[in-house]
């Protein structure tokens, strides 16, 4: 049996040690983190967490529905495809720093990009 | 053996077969119990063991303090026998206390000290809720370190209005009687690490508890740098200036920098908001541990700005009730 992509990473571990550094790019964004404006920061952090769980390919209940659901408030308010293309550069941004190889980053890129519809209520 | 446990949450029991994690017993009965993973990850379903150790597998991945208090994830919890859980903490009053002293420390701020009639298990930091016997009831941070046992001291603001406080100020005599929670909150000094450098801002009578911080903290050994940046819109407001200069003076490892930001400041003071200052001077926080306390609006911007200045999200100490206690500004 092949080990998961989430174990190769690291597991949770890994997932603990992306989260600040994706978290603390993301609020850094000036393209972005008007959409953070005004959370709790706990728990926008148990979310960033839950994301990047997601994105590991780990353990998650992602479904569609609650995306679209999570980010309708947010797509009223202007988000689009470029906010998305931030994001996306910040995880795999995280990922660089932490010295994870391209080809592991490339499957983390690709779980994420596959909820774009998702986020985007599309 | 393995059989089905009896789990109470407030005024509801209910069961949780084996194999069953606690959350889906929950969610079962209609207990609306936030959740997301359902895996452990995003640690939204934490909850809390009133009676006894949770499983230790339901703690995985938590902050020692509340592991210490506790606190586990109900997604990961196959009860092994009866749990008694809660949201968050519970109000039980766990002992009484007698009024010891009352001194004021500035026009407006108290020095209340209480001896329990029991030692109490707290952490310099933490706060209690202190009843009168009709019932009204706040919470005071603990000012004093541990080593004091079974005495407590708070500085209790005189509030505009402040049923409890003006109470306290005005009527309270030595000898009276209050009733005392259980020591809450996760806003404390751990040790371990006596090597991290750490930031601490309040507002207010917010320094009760970051006093208490400090002071656990030189005691335990601390070898890091502290900095205690302490405001207040006028010179009304500071307190503690002699006490946290001696401190100063003993020890090289500790910098104080009390702060106005209305009005000229005499020598000695800083002028201008007590957390801008010090994002100021500690400009970069990585490995920092970071305690703040005071106004609500001070509290969530400088959260964020610890943040971004590089501390660790584990690393920034905040306690909700402050929201609470300075409220009325
Ligand atoms: S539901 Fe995510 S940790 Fe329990």
């Amino acid at each position: 049996m092949t080990e998961s992509l989430y174990d190769q990473l690291g597991g949770e571990a890994a997932v603990n040690a992306a989260v600040d550094i994706f978290y603390r790019r993301v609020l850094n964004d000036h393209r972005i983190n008007r959409f953070f404006d005004n959370v709790d920061m706990e728990q926008q952090a148990a979310k960033q967490k839950a994301f990047l769980t997601m994105a590991f390919g780990g353990p998650n209940d992602y479904t569609g529905a609650d995306m679209r659901q999570a980010h309708a408030k947010l797509v009223n308010n202007g988000l689009d495809d470029s906010h998305f293309d931030a994001v996306m550069e910040h995880l795999t941004g995280t990922l660089e720093e932490l010295n994870v190889p391209q080809n592991l980053i490339d499957q983390v890129a690709a779980i994420a990009e596959s909820t774009r519809d998702d986020v985007l209520g599309r | 053996m393995m059989t089905v446990t009896k789990i109470k949450i407030d005024e509801q029991t209910l069961l949780c077969q084996v194999g069953e994690p606690l959350l889906d017993a929950l969610l079962r009965e209609n207990i609306d119990v936030s959740h997301g993973c359902r895996q452990g990850a995003c640690q939204s379903c934490m909850l809390r063991s009133l009676k006894g150790k949770p499983p230790a597998e339901a703690q995985h991945g938590l902050k020692d303090g509340l592991k210490q208090q506790n606190y586990f994830l109900a997604c990961l919890c196959y009860p092994e026998q009866d749990m008694e859980i809660a949201y968050t903490h519970h109000r039980d009053y766990v002992t009484h206390a007698t009024v010891k002293a009352k001194q004021m420390l500035n026009p407006e701020i108290m020095q209340l000290v209480i001896e329990t009639d029991e030692e109490l298990d707290y952490y310099a930091g933490q706060f209690v809720n202190l009843k009168r016997d009709d019932g009204l009831t706040r919470s005071y941070s603990i000012s004093n370190h541990r080593m004091h046992g079974r005495q407590l001291s708070f500085h209790v603001r005189r509030l505009m209005g402040g049923q409890f406080s003006e109470w306290a100020h005005q009527e309270l005599q030595i000898g009276d009687r209050l009733a005392v929670s259980e020591p809450q909150g996760l806003c404390y000094y751990q040790s371990g690490q006596p090597q991290q450098n750490l930031l601490l801002i309040g507002t207010g009578s917010g320094l009760a508890p970051l006093a208490g911080i400090i002071s656990e903290a030189l005691h335990d050994g601390h070898r890091g740098e502290i900095h205690l940046y302490h405001g207040s819109s006028d010179m009304n407001g500071l307190y503690w200036s002699e006490e946290m200069r001696s401190l100063q003076q003993r020890y090289q490892n500790f910098h104080y920098t009390p702060c106005i930001s209305r009005g000229e400041p005499p020598a000695g003071i800083a002028k201008g908001r007590a957390h801008e200052i010090a994002f100021k001077d500690c400009s970069a926080l990585k490995g920092w541990r970071v305690f703040l306390c005071g106004h609500p609006d001070m509290v969530s911007s400088s959260k964020r700005q610890a943040f971004l200045a590089g501390a660790s999200m584990a690393d920034i100490y905040a306690d909700a009730f402050h929201v609470a206690s300075s409220s009325v500004d």
